[in-house]
């Protein structure tokens, strides 16, 4: 038999202790941001560190676009985690839908750059350290974004399905958290590579 | 009610068949059972990598040995310390942790116990990966077999152009696969440890034990993780034709080094503050008396936490860093054994005006004690930047690791085991057994990693498969082997207590040790959900409050 | 166990660990205890250069104050393992709970800080002293280049070319004449370690590093790789000859010769033109021009071949050509595969590059 401790009367305060999903989310982000951080200091250890090939300034632009459109998703995202709290369920499987298609164009289009970088300029990953840390950094995000993407596409099918409730709304939220996570990674990555590092 | 013995036959009326029984141990999500899978993997790779390491000094017993190839040797000491540092000492602390903290503070499971039974396998399956290799390291050029770049394998060594074939890939994967199970089970213990306290346990009313393994999870989310990054780093070298680690095209092989020393010192950490929790346990329990300092003991920790990830380049001392870089680690690591030093006098405060009681948990404690100190204190001379130039990659810290990791880490390990073996069984041990082991694997210890200093002092450098006669190293190599022939009698003797106490130990009852924290309060073994009712507590010892209800903890802390 | 069992365990226990201990101090006296100069021993307690010398006195006080933490924590710990330990007569009352106190803690926080403050100050000035020593006019130039297994060294200013046999001059407090030493590497991560003259410093491709050492007695000094660079890292031996200046600069001049001709050995060294011995090896003065292994050109003035593997006479030159592996397994030296005939003519030829 287990023994319970006497409990001293009269401290009447309800017992509340931070929501697991949050902690957790926020331990994994913690641990994902140590390994982009390695990346990155491996990219700016490594700047102007190529031996031959070509460098930053001959080949990349900045990504306007594509950088706007996946900030704008974790505002998107926001606002449907949001409608959802106030039982707004069309609403928020109207911005979800959005977030789920700025998150796609941005993935689309950086396919597109890595194929002009590799089809037409001959720009690998094995082409110098630029190339390695280039493709590793950027990859390792984007990467990260299809993680999350797949994650949304799902949730959108359970929308379609109409199996998501608003009682689901902080689930959803805790995932935000990632998405927003990914967005902040990207800011960095975006100064880091197409800012300072040209 | 039902207790749920462990698997291995014991006695028990309503038993199960054999194949639903194994079954539920491999399915399972319950932290009890994944601790104890933890454990025992963990006591398996100890006895595999304690062969490994018995090949190597047999080979070095005498100068110009022929036991071994030099290409087996140098296969040995990598797979030694890779199997010692993943595969051993991670897993058994994650599995004491995970048996042990959410009992200690009144749950009935981890906050996430599918993602515990994820990281449990990823781990194992880790290791079956590094073993693999035995086999399946024939790589192209049926060059390679089992990893030889040695644990820290420095870069350029591991490139394809120097370790052709895919022994190093096995090396690299197993370790990248068993660092996602340690991130997660971080995660775990990190939001189990915040989230799911029973009522009344504040953050300054957890047993130790929680306080220091939430330290813990937190410098494995810090530490593991750079880690994970090298290893993927090393990969696109291998696989894609990177260059992160390629000297021929500009890159770093001292970039290599801080990646994995970031990650490497933080990582002793890792593996020494989940046994200074043992020792936070078992010693006031032994000594009948509360841990001395309960405030600055968990400040220490988390200032050695902060602190272990400024020092990581002591490792790298004679890399050529300059003036000012060695200076500055110099400083970091000299720091640090502040917070040490204070914790080790905690505990003898905390033995200090007590009752002690030389039970085979207290043995192993003051064997730590004894042996940490003397740890420490060589760490202070390897701290000495221009003294680490001699020592450095020498036999001498080869001696003062394993001081810390067998005489500090292995030792509070068979501290916890004996301690907590009545809980996780219902039975208790030989005790005379368990003396037996502690003296044995003390005389060994002491005759290997004592003598073990004096080559490094004499110019004895580390990882040589053989040594030259005539430069005064082989009386010392000789002693050392012998010690791991009494380390390995003690071994057997605390596997043999282990089995013949699960089958014809006396019942240990619910509090053979008359403890006070809550793990103490339950079945030995627990039931499946812990507690028949969430505990209420009003103090760091609960138990305490209920047997001196004149005197209860809550009206003094 | 009974109480009587329990204090003689422990007074066992007490004596096995003095025990250990003066077996241990008995050791450690072994090392500090005289030795002549002369001895192979690559103690690093037995300084004979200034940067070995620095540290071994910064040894000194890094070693008392530790060990002195540890005489003052042992006995605390073994005076509370005794006093408080259970009694036979025991009433079976819980003793005093005593739960922290505010000035002990804040004593052996501070004290501590104190001792790392010495520690720490007394470090930097040797760290500084060491590696950011100035070169004086004497100094001696070299080039040391890690291979996988053997050593590479050159003297730029001086023209010499030679491997694993590092010869530097004496130097003289008065007129000083160190060694610098450049590090680099061709190939993976080395360290350079001759405990009695300099603690180690790595070779790391891709990357200069320096030592430097300034020898105060004459003699032959044994050191060697100390950092793992793959199979035969255990044999990549150094052997220091710190030679009187008079002989330092002879050996210079028969360094700067080109390899002694004689026609006796033709046949040898036709095979050694022809065979692949000059892709890696060089002799100055002949076509055989390769720098993967080590120069050959003064081969015979070396007392060691392989690195220190075997020592340098026919017989295990031979038996080095006819399979590398037999001595050194994994070293990167090919077995040449020649018949035995052409192995003594080669053996001859090479035997003659004194």
């Amino acid at each position: 038999m287990s023994s319970v401790a006497v409990a001293r009367p009269s401290n009447e305060s309800a017992w509340v202790l931070p929501s697991r999903g949050r902690v957790g989310m926020f331990t994994l982000i913690a641990a994902e941001s140590a390994v982009f951080t390695i990346f990155v200091v491996a990219y700016i250890y490594y700047i102007g560190k190529s031996l031959s090939g070509p460098t930053p300034k001959d080949l990349l632009e900045l990504p306007i676009f594509s950088a706007v459109c996946l900030l704008s998703s974790s505002l998107t995202i926001h606002l449907a985690v949001r409608a959802l709290r106030k039982a707004k369920v069309g609403v928020f499987g109207l911005w979800w839908f959005l977030t789920m298609a700025l998150g796609s164009i941005f993935l689309v289009a950086t396919g597109r750059e890595w194929h002009h970088l590799i089809y037409e300029k001959g720009f690998t990953i094995s082409t110098n350290l630029f190339g390695t840390t280039y493709y590793s950094l950027v990859g390792l995000h984007a990467f990260h974004v299809t993680v999350g993407l797949l994650a949304i596409a799902l949730a959108m099918i359970f929308t379609l399905l109409g199996k998501v409730k608003p009682e689901h709304s902080e689930r959803l939220d805790v995932f935000s958290l990632y998405w927003h996570f990914v967005d902040v990674v990207w800011v960095i990555v975006f100064t880091v590579v197409y800012v300072i590092g040209r | 009610m039902a207790s749920d013995t462990i698997a291995l036959g014991i006695a028990d009326p309503d038993a199960r068949p054999i194949g639903e029984r194994l079954h539920d141990w491999v399915v399972t999500v319950d932290h009890k059972k994944l601790g104890i899978l933890y454990i025992l993997y963990s006591l398996l790779m100890l006895v595999i990598g304690g062969v490994e390491a018995t090949i190597m000094r047999i080979q070095l017993i005498v100068p110009h040995n022929h036991f071994v190839s030099p290409q087996v040797f140098n296969r040995m000491f990598t797979m030694h310390g890779t199997t010692m540092i993943f595969f051993v000492a991670m897993p058994i602390l994650f599995g004491f942790g995970t048996y042990l903290i959410p009992l200690m503070i009144g749950t009935r499971d981890m906050a996430f116990p599918r993602l515990n039974a994820f990281s449990f396998w990823m781990t194992a399956f880790g290791g079956l990966l590094l073993y693999f290799s035995f086999i399946g390291g024939n790589g192209l050029y049926g060059a390679g077999n089992a990893p030889d770049v040695g644990w820290f394998a420095y870069a350029p060594l591991t490139s394809r152009a120097f370790s052709p074939g895919h022994s190093t890939d096995f090396w690299t994967l197993a370790i990248l696969v068993s660092g996602i199970g340690s991130i997660g089970t971080a995660v775990n213990f990190i939001t189990t440890i915040l989230c799911m306290r029973c009522p009344g346990m504040t953050l300054g009313k957890m047993p130790l034990l929680a306080w220091l393994n939430l330290v813990t999870g937190g410098l494995v989310i810090l530490a593991v993780s750079p880690l994970t990054a090298a290893q993927i780093m090393l990969s696109i070298d291998r696989f894609l034709g990177g260059h992160f680690f390629d000297t021929q095209a500009g890159g770093a092989a001292v970039l290599w080094m801080h990646f994995f020393w970031i990650f490497g010192h933080p990582e002793v950490y890792v593996l020494i503050i989940p046994c200074f929790a043992f020792a936070s346990e078992i010693i006031p329990v032994f000594s009948r008396k509360p841990i001395f300092g309960y405030p600055v003991m968990v400040g220490a920790t988390i200032a050695i936490g902060f602190i272990s990830m400024s020092v990581w380049a002591h490792h790298m001392f004679t890399v050529g860093m300059s003036s000012y870089g060695n200076a500055f680690f110099t400083a970091t690591t000299m720091v640090i054994a502040v917070p040490t030093g204070i914790k080790i006098f905690n505990w003898i405060g905390t033995m200090w005006g007590g009752k002690i009681q030389f039970k085979a948990p207290m043995l192993f404690c003051i064997g730590f004690l004894f042996q940490f100190l003397i740890a420490g204190l060589t760490g202070i001379m390897l701290g000495a930047s221009p003294f680490n130039w001699q020592l450095g990659n020498s036999y001498f810290v080869v001696a003062h690791f394993h001081y810390v990791i067998v005489g500090g880490i292995l030792f509070t390990v068979f501290g916890a085991f004996y301690y907590w073996f009545p809980k996780m069984s219902g039975r208790m041990y030989n005790e005379a057994l368990a003396k037996w082991h502690f003296w044995l694997f003390l005389i060994g210890f002491h005759l290997t990693f004592d003598f073990m200093h004096i080559p490094g002092m004499l110019g004895m450098p580390r990882r040589i498969y053989t040594y030259e006669p005539g430069r005064g190293w082989d009386i010392w190599n000789l002693i050392v082997t012998v010690g791991v022939f009494f380390q390995a009698a003690g071994v057997l003797v605390f596997v043999a207590n282990l089995l013949w106490s699960l089958w014809k130990g006396e019942s240990a009852g619910n509090d053979p040790w008359d403890a006070w924290t809550l793990e103490w309060s339950t079945t030995s073994p627990p039931p499946d959900y812990n507690f028949a009712t969430i505990p209420v507590v009003e103090s760091r010892r609960p138990l305490w409050d209920i047997k001196h209800p004149e005197d209860p903890d809550w009206k003094y802390e | 166990m009974k109480p009587s069992e329990q204090t003689r365990s422990l007074g066992r226990k007490i004596a096995g660990i003095a025990v250990l201990l003066a077996g241990f101090l008995l050791a450690a006296t072994l090392c500090f205890g005289s030795s002549p100069n002369g001895s192979q021993i690559p103690s690093i307690f037995k300084p004979q250069s200034t940067p070995a010398d620095s540290i071994f006195r910064l040894s000194l006080l890094v070693l008392t104050i530790t060990g002195l933490i540890f005489i003052i924590v042992f006995s605390l710990l073994v005076y509370s393992v005794v006093k408080f330990r259970k009694r036979g007569g025991d009433d079976g009352r819980e003793p005093p709970q005593v739960y922290g106190s505010n000035q002990v803690e804040l004593a052996w926080t501070v004290i501590p800080v104190l001792v790392v403050l010495v520690l720490f100050f007394a470090t930097a000035r040797v760290i500084h002293s060491i590696q950011d020593a100035p070169k004086p006019p004497g100094t001696i130039e070299v080039i040391a280049i890690g291979h996988q297994f053997w050593w590479e060294f050159r003297y730029p200013a001086l023209g010499v070319v030679t491997a694993n046999e590092l010869h530097v001059p004496v130097s003289d407090s008065s007129n000083p004449s160190p060694t610098f030493i450049t590090l680099l590497s061709a190939d993976t991560d080395h360290s350079f370690w001759v405990p009695r003259l300099a603690g180690k410093t790595d070779l790391i491709p891709n990357r200069e590093n320096h030592t430097w050492i300034d020898p105060h007695e004459t003699g032959l000094y044994l050191g060697q790789c100390a950092q793992y660079c793959g199979t035969q890292h255990a044999k990549m031996l150094l052997r220091v000859y710190v030679d009187s200046r008079e002989q330092f600069d002879q050996w210079v001049e028969d360094e700067k010769k080109p390899a002694v001709v004689n026609d006796q050995v033709g046949e040898g060294r036709r095979i050694f033109e022809t065979t692949a011995c000059l892709n890696c090896h060089a002799v100055s003065g002949t076509v055989a021009d390769g720098h993967f292994g080590p120069d050959l050109t003064h081969l015979m003035s070396r007392a060691t071949i392989a690195s220190g593997a075997a020592p340098n006479t026919p017989e295990q030159l031979k038996i080095w050509i006819r399979n590398p592996d037999s001595i050194k397994p994994g070293s990167l030296m090919p077995a040449m595969k020649l018949n035995e005939k052409d192995l003594d003519a080669l053996t001859a030829y090479l035997v003659t590059l004194r």
